[in-house]
């Protein structure tokens, strides 16, 4: 790791002002997913091929059109990891073999949604990480199955509405961690970052950049359909996701866990539940105190045992 | 040229090496594994210059051999059985990219009931996939046409992945007297891997396997693939040639053993049709003038070849090493398919399904075959589609049954006496 690059972005601005990545695609208007790629690809560059599995991501590339610079391959739900590898493989072979130059390499890049990264794609990406897999995995976080109408997922809060958890209570499970399943692989590098927080992401981009092995990345990505709010508020309940304490900023880098941006004064939680309409069962006919409560109590018990 | 002892797994496994394959993904299955255990020991003590890993499942494996092959590179690697049918999204996948590579599949039946042993049911369960086909008989064919398949799958009229078939065990495990060509003659008859237009370059930023929306743009492209595997048929005539040129074996699309003047022919694929080429000598011997056809490709499937081939031939006993479940064997259906309406098409296409989890097909049961199907051209009649299984089999599975049957009454006896307190005499 060099300490130039690593320390480039210091600034919001000297976040670069233009995007690399084209528009006119598909996804939905406000998609936070959408918001953190354009962020991380202006940092990664066009020297890169992006490995991708089954999700609302796929229709960025719709025949004859990409919004992409570099490379891009879509695999299947499950395997984008593997596809990663052939393609890391390949090239070492061909450097190897000196049938290509250095410069023709890339970073190969893996984009899945939250539902293959913690679910069905799991395997794949243990697999890749066992294997020491030089590759930037990034997940773009809607907690739930998108691109099929948003149905739970493991990444799913507990209590939010889906489309699969429409009862009083909503979705009776857990998120689940995803951050430390990936941690206890000891990879080079995990981080989660979320677009509303540019300069964050971008330090974290660029050091994991800068790294070589599994650079595992989870982005929290609001989604004004899966998570019904109006798609103008996006940035805004990304931030409340910070200063509520619900999507915490860390990183995991040579065995140890450091948070990036600790919320001092953190925001009560229902600031950050109130605008989502997943969550207006909580709200309304009547408030439900108890589930208030105890989601509120999940994230100070977190806090709690960050801070000490 | 050298003679050797090899078993199928050895010869497909020589077959890779000879052909310079840059890498191999890997899974290990049962009967298959022999083959990337020796990869794996040759490029471990330098004999190989190739780059061996094992995935944590055949569909990572697929998919690391298809993104691999569309990065520009030689690929090979190798499957059975249950390995197959997991891989089986990436088969159809990958087949859809064109990433042209090479996997040995040794065939093995399917789950449930689980067994180790051969039957076709894995393989004619990627026969739409888009993978070409190749059928092996015999440890030479295996060797020579992983050779061709590379050829196959790499040619500009294909560019396709390319699946070459030995049946486990017969194949797999059995050692027979193989000739290994020289490798400076493998390395000029495969000849360089030449990409094309199908690589991952920084200089040359590239979008592979991107979505379509609508039926248009599908339709083209799904199309597209069929009439390239469809040039497999000459394409392989031309390797065949080439490779006969080089090494001096010759593979035809479709096998023919003492057909020209059969009154009746055996259809079966793989290592069986050894044993129906026995029963063939033996029924000729006999008096009856029978012949065999082996189709050594299955996709593209070669219609005009038995349309040809089968001009003027009465009767046609097709063997399936498979069931299509609730429909029957696979090659007699596609075989009819394409000879109906043809004017000299055989009168009578017959069915039999045998040789099922390994079980093993006698020469008594191609004699029966024989003489029922002769009986039912005589008569003008038809002959509905029969399981080889005999009359014993079913005693003695049966039995087994009744034994396993009293064994657990015996123990519910038991038990329930200790539980009365009575003690266990
Ligand atoms: C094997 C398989 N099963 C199911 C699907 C259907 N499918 C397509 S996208 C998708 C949702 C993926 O969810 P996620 O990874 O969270 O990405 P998102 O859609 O949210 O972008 C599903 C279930 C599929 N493509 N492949
Ligand atoms: S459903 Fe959500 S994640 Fe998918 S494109 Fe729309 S806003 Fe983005």
């Amino acid at each position: 790791m060099t300490e130039a690059a690593v320390g480039f972005y210091r600034r919001m601005k000297d976040l670069p002002s233009t995007h690399l990545l084209g528009t006119g695609t598909a996804m939905c208007a406000g998609c936070g997913g959408l918001e953190a790629l354009h962020e991380i690809y202006d940092i990664i560059g066009d020297k890169s091929i992006f490995v991708n599995a089954a999700g609302c991501m796929t229709l960025l590339s719709v025949y004859p059109f990409t919004p992409f610079r570099g490379s891009w391959l879509y695999t299947a739900m499950a395997s984008a990891p593997a596809g990663a590898q052939g393609v890391r493989d390949a090239l070492d072979i061909l450097k190897a073999k000196k049938q290509i130059t250095d410069d023709e390499d890339m970073q190969v890049v893996v984009l899945t949604g939250d539902g293959s990264a913690y679910g069905m794609g799991l395997s794949a990406t243990s697999g890749a990480m066992e294997r020491d897999l030089d590759f930037l995995y990034i997940c773009y976080d809607n907690e739930g199955y998108g691109n099929t109408g948003q149905q739970y997922s493991g990444a799913t809060p507990h209590a939010a509405k889906t489309s699969t958890s429409k009862g009083a209570r909503g979705f009776a499970g857990f998120k689940k961690d995803l951050f430390s399943i990936w941690a206890a692989h000891q990879p080079a590098y995990v981080a989660t970052v979320i677009g509303a927080e540019p300069l964050d992401l971008a330090k974290k981009i660029e050091k994991a950049r800068s790294l070589k092995g599994p650079r595992m990345i989870i982005a929290l990505s609001p989604c004004p359909t899966g998570w019904d709010y109006d798609p103008k508020e996006t940035v805004n309940i990304g931030k409340l996701a910070v200063k509520t304490g619900v999507w915490p900023l860390k990183e995991y880098i040579n065995g140890k866990v450091v948070h990036t941006k600790i919320p001092r004064q953190r925001q009560p939680l229902e600031d950050y539940l109130k605008c989502q309409g997943r969550y207006k069962h909580l709200f309304e006919p009547q408030r439900n105190e108890v589930m208030l409560n105890q989601l509120q109590q999940k994230i100070d018990q977190y806090w709690d045992n960050i801070n000490g | 040229m050298t003679r050797m002892l090899l078993t199928g797994n050895a010869a497909a496994a020589w077959a890779a090496r000879l052909a310079v394959a840059d890498y191999i993904p890997a899974f290990p299955i049962t009967p298959q594994t022999e083959i990337i255990e020796s990869l794996a020991n040759w490029i471990d003590n330098g004999e190989m210059d190739a780059r061996l890993v094992t995935l944590e499942s055949e569909h990572s494996m697929i998919t690391a051999a298809g993104a691999a092959a569309a990065t520009g590179i030689r690929v090979y690697s190798a499957t059975s059985s249950q390995g197959l049918l997991y891989a089986m999204e990436m088969l159809y996948t990958v087949a859809g990219w064109r990433a042209p590579f090479v996997l040995t599949n040794v065939s093995r039946g399917l789950s449930s009931p689980i067994t180790l042993e051969s039957d076709h049911n894995d393989i004619v369960a990627a026969r739409d996939c888009g993978f070409l086909q190749i059928h092996c008989s015999s440890c030479q064919e295996v060797l020579d046409n992983t050779l061709m398949a590379f050829r196959l799958a790499e040619d500009a009229r294909i560019r396709l992945p390319v699946i070459v078939n030995l049946d486990g065990f017969y194949l797999s495990f059995t050692r027979e007297p193989v000739e290994l060509p020289d490798a400076d003659k493998c390395r000029q008859f495969v000849g360089q891997y030449d990409a094309q237009n199908m690589l991952f370059r920084a200089s040359r930023p590239t979008s592979q396997a991107v979505a379509v929306l609508g039926g248009s743009p599908y339709s083209y492209f799904r199309y597209e693939t069929h009439l390239a595997a469809q040039n497999g048929l000459s394409v392989y005539e031309d390797v065949a040639t080439d490779f006969e040129q080089h090494f001096g074996r010759h593979y035809d699309v479709l096998e023919a053993y003492k057909t020209e003047d059969a009154e009746i022919v055996f259809v079966i694929m793989g290592s069986y049709s050894s044993k129906a080429k026995d029963a063939v000598n033996s029924l000729r011997d006999a008096g009856q003038k029978a012949g065999l056809l082996r189709p050594r490709l299955l996709r593209p499937f070669p219609a005009k070849h038995f349309q040809q081939a089968l001009k003027d031939v009465k009767a046609v006993a097709v063997i399936d090493q498979n069931i299509s479940t609730g429909m029957g064997g696979v090659l007699h259906t596609e075989l009819s398919a394409a000879l109906y309406g043809q004017t000299q098409a055989p009168q009578l296409i017959a069915s039999y399904m045998g040789g099922l989890g390994g079980r093993d097909i006698s020469s008594e049961e191609f004699f029966e075959m024989a003489k029922e199907v002769s009986n039912a051209v005589k008569k003008n009649q038809p002959l509905a589609p029969r399981l080889l299984y005999t009359e014993t089999e079913l005693r003695e599975l049966r039995k087994l049954q009744a034994v396993a049957h009293v064994e657990r009454q015996q123990l519910h006896n038991s038990r329930q006496q200790t539980k009365k307190g009575g003690a266990i005499k």
